[in-house]
């Protein structure tokens, strides 16, 4: 153990307490609440199981959970192959050196924009009478306008993509832009191809990016209730939208125990990517 | 396929996520230019000011002035405490301290825990303590939980670069801690720092699931514009989008002008 020394002790107070008071705390105050009573009109202090009882024994949440997990496991599935692409053409195929950074830059700044807006603005693209059904229909691929685009479940999908694509690309880039240049020159010196360097080379030394950029995704979708509410037209269902329910009707207890529940799965998952890969070296 | 022809491909490939990453905001930017008697899709139907016009007559909006003002400030406490808590922080994990590891823990903890649970927990808390939340207090502390990792792992990716030589310099020559942090450290980091800045504002600014809960009786711009979604059906909520994207692109744009002057500043 480190000799207790002042000043970094000092320094590092202000966020030791921060996170204390906002994050540690509330977490317990979750996992107290979550065993408390309730009525229609407040919470009661008490220790039961009831709530417990009530998420994992009712086929709605099992349901809720299932269909949580599929959009986690689709948004994945796409946005690692997306963000894997992406992440490889800016490192590898721009060589120009600001051009680079210009472009992650361009590829940076809507994560600094407002996510609700970035899903409004779908609206006009994928309504009945959006810019794909007319265009669609001007071409003469279709009869009528596609009712699947907006408030569905593919509009659900899109706009995690759209959101939290960045989150994959950014890592994914990190970890790419410290790969030596010289291991895929010898790749091809070797006689490797195109795609074998990439699958033999790229890919391994990319894992702890994808990695980090999983981490973030999964945990996103896997706590998500304003996309799912906004994008599916309240026609499917998460377990954040679950939780948010029951906090609009102040059936606190119940919401809690959602929480943990949600919470323990969430660890869960990041600690499984942790042990297929080690992250360590990129901290 | 040709190695040319491949790297075409890719290049596609990117133009097109680039376009997949603005095209939807573009055209709400276009539609908020809607004529009077335009709707929410194409095509448009004459081109006006009107949906900004009415975006600025209360009945229109719930309160928006008064959560832009809400959201301005409190972006602008998240972004100081963020730049200050993050700086003092960083500085303490360049050495080994009691608590360091645990402290990290729950930093990374704090990134990944969904924010609604965030949302639920301050509230509860704020609620079992007695305390009215508020955005100011409950609200600033939970999205405080969310720059703060962002502030911190940038701060640690600038110190993994930092030549320890300069500050060793620096005290060979004399300097005190706080002259070397003043006079060397702070200077060469600036950049960084101001890029902390710009995270915990624009986070903050836009911050929705952390705040919902937390907030109290007083709306901000997210919460007011979230609100807006299931009750306004007029371009006005394209207008908003317009005006609250032109915003964080300001201060986006704000941010780097003052990184390329710090950058031609130190290169003179």
């Amino acid at each position: 153990m480190a000799r207790l020394k002042p000043v970094p002790f000092l320094q590092a107070a202000p966020l030791a307490l921060i996170l204390v008071f906002f994050l540690l705390i509330p977490m317990f105050v979750l996992v107290v609440v979550s065993f408390f009573d309730y009525d229609s009109v407040q919470i009661i202090p008490a220790f039961q199981l009831t709530n417990y009882t009530d998420v994992l024994g009712s086929a709605v949440t099992w349901r809720t959970y299932l269909n949580t997990f599929r959009f986690t496991v689709i948004v994945w599935a796409v946005t690692v192959v997306l963000g894997f692409t992406v992440a490889y053409v800016l490192a590898f195929e721009i060589r120009s050196r600001t051009t680079q950074m210009v472009l992650f830059l361009v590829c940076t700044v809507p994560f600094l924009t407002s996510n609700i807006i970035r899903m409004i603005s779908w609206i006009p693209f994928l309504g009945r009478e959006g810019l794909l059904n007319s265009a669609l229909l001007k071409l003469g691929l279709i009869h009528q306008p596609l009712e699947f685009l907006l408030f569905s479940d593919f509009a659900v999908v899109l706009a995690y993509t759209h959101l939290y694509a960045l989150f994959m690309v950014t890592p994914i880039f990190n970890t790419m832009m410290r790969i030596d240049r010289r291991l895929l020159e010898a790749a091809l010196d070797n006689g490797a191809g195109w795609w074998r360097t990439i699958t033999t080379v790229v890919l391994p030394l990319s894992k702890s990016g994808i990695a980090i950029g999983s981490i973030f995704v999964v945990t996103m979708v896997m706590g998500d209730f304003v996309t799912v509410r906004l994008m599916s037209g309240g026609q499917s269902a998460s377990v954040g939208l679950m939780i948010s329910n029951q906090i609009s009707l102040l059936q606190y207890p119940a919401a809690c125990a959602n929480a943990v529940v949600l919470l323990a799965i969430v660890l869960m998952m990041i600690g499984a990517i942790l042990r297929i890969v080690d992250i360590r070296k990129e901290l | 396929m040709t190695g040319t022809f491949r790297r075409y491909v890719l290049l596609g490939v990117l133009g097109l996520f680039i376009l997949f990453l603005y095209g939807p905001t573009l055209t709400i930017l276009v539609l908020s230019f809607q004529g009077p008697d335009g709707g929410l899709t194409f095509p448009m139907n004459g081109v006006s000011l009107h949906w900004f016009a009415r975006l600025f007559q209360t009945q229109a909006v719930g309160d928006f002035g008064g959560s832009l003002t809400r959201s301005f400030t409190l972006a602008t406490m998240v972004m100081v405490t963020t730049v200050v808590v993050s700086l003092a922080a960083g500085m303490a994990f360049r050495r080994k301290f009691w608590g360091a590891g645990p402290l990290f823990t729950l930093t990374v903890a704090s990134l990944i825990i969904p924010s609604i649970l965030v949302s639920l927990g301050v509230g509860l808390l704020f609620n079992q303590l007695g305390f009215d939340p508020d955005w100011y207090s409950s609200a600033f502390g939970a999205q405080l939980t969310w720059t703060l990792p962002f502030g911190l792992l940038i701060m640690f990716a600038v110190f993994n670069r930092f030549n320890r030589a300069w500050e060793e310099a620096a005290r060979d020559l004399g300097a005190t801690p706080w002259q070397s942090f003043r006079h060397v450290v702070l200077p060469i980091i600036l950049p960084s720092v101001i890029g902390i800045a710009l995270f915990g504002f624009t986070l903050s600014y836009d911050e929705f699931a952390r705040t919902l809960l937390t907030a109290g009786s007083d709306n901000t711009l997210p919460l007011e514009i979230f609100g807006m979604t299931t009750s306004v059906t007029t371009p006005v909520l394209y207008a908003l989008g317009t005006l609250t994207t032109v915003f964080s692109f300001f201060v986006i744009l704000v941010s780097l002008v003052i990184v390329r002057v710090l950058a031609a500043k130190r290169g003179a």
